[in-house]
């Protein structure tokens, strides 16, 4: 065997049984927020999102709650019953505009309210651009800390929903990871949404958080009914494994986990599956250390390949643990195109071409 | 029929939970578009519909809701345009009419004030002499500071600056009619409003020399000043972007039940950018206690206003929004105090914002970047300036009334050459923020990134004072 092939293969053992949990564990954190067994219902992702608006709603005079359509429950339901149960002066509709409504809600936020805004869709959220980046992500730089828009968030649904074609499955993260200031959220399933959003809601930072549509309705689980947050800037191992990381966030975690499934059943592969959960600021930490232990790595994402986080990622990746690295890092993503409708399933990073990756990572 | 039924129901319905209010208008409001539809079909084919009370003010406030909805013969109406009614004349309206609004002043050039103006807003009847030469010494510190860094700038002491020649009354007059507690979002050619405030030449010139004791720790240009304690918010360079935020903090101070209203300056170039419309929308339709101040100065760096907009101004556009508006002389001090002073009135009292259009001319160039005479006749800044000047016509009319003269013009100006010398020269000496404040303030903690990049910033800083090995 190579003598550099044995060199990593002696710091990847070091790694393995040096640290055997590492990244976010969600039950732990919910437990010891909650006791051993909290109240739980079985909830879709936008039942979750309803009820951590409704939350921050409870927990604080000064949340409220707007956007386009918001009053009559919005378009995917995350916002049903908010109005009659909080009053048409903190849960209301706004015109139809959403650099208003940044702008609007920097302006709430800059006098210390939580102002939770709705993008009806990511792929609309470029009007507000200007407002997020050029004065939500700079507000407390720029004046020295007298003046902040801390408690700004901004939801949008985000990700392929198998009908959108080019303006209703976007995932525009990468353009606000490259913000300095922002923080940049996205939930895999309706247990970390409600921990995420709540957190999201309360972090004194602006923060965007994505939510992934095709989950609203197809993703469930029993989440707990009282109030809870999980920590941002942290990734979660979502499953242990020492052959392969793969690397993803929102709806591609799902698909990451079938592939692990696939993998041992068909090559006996024991692969990491890590949800990154915030990517802006992420957790290199934990990701450095999964890839330290198994030497290969698949980044996926359902963004454009080109500058996608993806690119972040493996760049970061291969400065922090080149030695300890098997193969090149690769990534499957959406191709460099607008997002298609007709070819959508061969746009999209399907669990058959993350698997074929994993196969020529492992023989690489 | 069912529409009559289903109107009859709601009358009783509204008439019964509301016999003893006043104002019927606003339950009515409350109703759908349908629902007013049938209840106007209703009132209007019953006129003398069994009527559960003789109160003669229910009776005048449905008088007025008849006299709204039997506009037409017509009976439909649209969610869109409730109560337009309909003409056979084919007519456009002018989008570019003949006249103009009129343009709201108290003082001619001269420093006269005319006969005709009402007591409510005569200043001899409603100022104290006192606050009327401090008002007029204000504007000359704005003038003289403005002058001196602008100098400052040329002489290659500070980087940049922006004055505001010509536009003292503007910054004064409205600076004056509000309180401190009244927030600011400004643009960046209101340092008046700042210096009426209290922000001292020293807070000037610590930002405009960029040193560790202003708050921003000298991270943005000159003149992006800011100030918690007086409630103005720091200046950003992205035009118009303070005015739908503007919006939104008014929109709080209405939950919280403040006493106070914020206000909102941009020029008539930013009121070009999607930001203003949205902004202005947004206050119309949520109710939000802000008065947005338009410095309506002629130019847009190089561009005139007949290149920016073709509508009448910007107190024009109010009424597309549903705001109340008005134009007002900006380089008449008085105009501008009393103007903004009723502004905040209304405004308090019925939480909708409002619109003010100050007409007035830049009489600098628009920073130090720029060079006016490249795209305007010297004597057309000479007859604005001059004979328009805000700072003439003030000193005649406090002349007038024996509190001020040349003399005392002369020697407040040397004093305040003096202050304002000696603050630049302490800034300039002061030492600048120290390296590490560069990562601080970009979230409320440093961030892991932000930790190791700083950690490799001062690696490689001790790397470059001891060179290790030069292989």
């Amino acid at each position: 065997m190579h003598f550099r092939l044995m060199l990593g293969a002696s710091r990847r053992w070091f790694h393995a049984t040096a640290q055997l949990c590492h990244g976010l564990q969600v039950e732990q954190t919910i437990q010891q927020q909650l006791g051993n067994t909290p109240e739980r219902a079985r909830m879709n992702l936008f039942g979750a999102i309803n009820q951590a608006l409704a939350t921050a709603l409870e927990t604080n005079d000064r949340a409220v709650v707007f956007g386009e359509d918001v009053a009559f429950g919005g378009v995917f339901r995350c916002t049903t019953e908010l109005q009659q149960r909080f009053g048409s002066h903190r849960v209301f509709n706004t015109p139809l505009s959403e650099q208003g409504i940044a702008g609007f809600g920097i302006g709430l936020a800059v006098q210390g309210f939580h102002a939770i805004a709705e993008i009806q869709f990511a792929d609309y959220i470029f009007p507000a651009f200007d407002q997020l980046v050029n004065e939500a992500a700079k507000y407390r730089y720029r004046s020295g800390g007298l003046f902040d828009c801390g408690g700004l968030t901004v939801r949008a649904p985000c990700g392929a929903v198998g009908h959108g074609g080019l303006y209703h499955s976007q995932s525009p993260e990468s353009y606000f990871c490259h913000t300095p200031g922002l923080k940049v959220v996205v939930p895999r399933d309706p247990i970390r949404a409600k921990g995420l959003l709540l957190a999201s809601i309360r972090d004194p930072n602006p923060v965007i958080f994505l939510e992934p549509k095709i989950l609203y309705r197809s993703s469930f689980a029993h989440v707990p009914l009282e109030d809870y947050q999980l920590p941002l800037g942290k990734a979660e191992v979502v499953q242990s494994g020492k052959d392969i990381t793969l690397i993803g966030w929102g709806a591609q975690v799902q698909i990451l986990c079938q592939v692990a499934e696939l993998a041992k059943e068909k090559m006996n592969l024991s692969c990491e599956v890590v949800d990154m959960m915030t990517l802006l600021p992420y957790d290199l930490e934990t990701i450095a250390q999964s890839v330290k232990k198994t030497g290969r790595v698949l980044i996926s994402h359902e963004a454009p390949i080109t500058n996608g986080l993806g690119a972040e990622l493996a760049a970061a990746l291969q400065e922090q643990c080149f030695l300890y690295l098997e193969a090149p890092i690769f990534r499957i993503c959406g191709y460099d195109t607008p997002f298609p409708l007709a070819n959508e399933h061969y746009y999209l990073p399907s669990v058959e071409k993350c698997l074929d990756a994993v196969q020529q990572l492992i023989h690489y | 029929m069912a529409t009559w039924k289903h109107g009859w129901e709601l009358w009783e319905r509204l008439t019964e939970r509301n016999m003893n209010k006043k104002n019927l208008l606003f339950p009515l409001r409350s109703l759908s578009c349908f629902d007013q539809l049938c209840l106007k079909h209703c009132i209007r084919s019953q006129p003398s519909a069994s009527r559960k009370t003789c109160n003669s003010e229910f009776m005048e406030s449905r008088r007025t809701l008849l006299r709204r909805y039997s506009a037409s013969s017509s009976e439909y109406y649209f969610p869109g345009a409730i109560g337009a009614p309909y003409t056979d004349k084919l007519e456009l309206i002018a989008g570019e009419k003949e006249g103009r609004i009129p343009c709201f002043r108290i003082m001619n050039e001269l420093g006269e004030v005319s006969s005709a103006i009402e007591k409510e807003y005569h200043p001899d009847h409603q100022v104290e002499p006192s606050m009327m030469t401090s008002m007029y010494q204000h504007m000359l510190k704005l003038h003289v500071m403005d002058t001196m860094l602008y100098s400052a700038q040329r002489q290659g002491r500070i980087s940049f600056c922006m004055t505001s020649f010509g536009e003292e009354a503007t910054a004064i007059g409205s600076a004056a009619a509000l309180e401190t507690a009244d927030v600011i979002f400004g643009q960046y050619r209101e340092q008046g409003v700042l210096l009426w405030r209290g922000f001292t030449y020293r807070d000037f010139c610590n930002q405009c020399c960029g040193n560790a004791l202003e708050p921003a720790k000298g991270r943005q240009m000159p003149v992006h000043y800011g100030s918690k304690e007086l409630n103005f918010v720091t200046i950003s360079s992205p035009l118009a972007t303070q005015i739908p935020q503007a919006s939104g903090y008014a929109y709080g101070m209405k939950l919280s039940r403040s006493k106070n209203i914020t206000v909102c300056y941009f020029g008539e170039g930013a009121a070009s950018e999607g930001d203003f419309h949205a902004a202005l929308n947004f206050a119309a339709t949520l109710e939000c206690p802000v008065l947005f101040v338009c410095r309506n100065n002629g130019y847009a760096i190089s561009t005139p206003a007949k290149e920016q907009y073709r509508g009448d101004g910007i107190a024009g556009r109010g009424l597309a929004y549903g705001i109340d508006s008005m134009r007002v002389d900006g380089n008449d001090l008085w105009a501008v105090y009393f103007a903004v002073k009723e502004a905040k009135r209304r405004i308090l009292e019925t939480n909708r914002p409002l619109l003010l259009e100050l007409l007035t001319y830049r009489g600098g160039h628009h920073s130090t970047s720029d060079d006016s005479s490249r795209y305007r006749q010297k004597n057309e800044i000479e007859l604005y300036s001059e004979r328009l000047s805000p700072l003439r016509r003030m000193k005649h009319f406090l002349a007038f009334r024996n509190c001020w003269n040349d003399e005392m013009d002369e020697k407040y100006i040397e004093e305040q050459r003096k202050e304002l010398l000696t603050a630049l020269e302490e800034a300039e000496k002061a030492p600048k923020a120290p390296l590490e404040d560069l990562f601080n303030d970009v979230y409320d903690q440093l961030t892991p990134n932000l930790q190791r990049q700083k950690t490799m910033l001062f690696e490689f800083l001790e790397r470059q004072k001891r060179p290790t090995h030069s292989s």
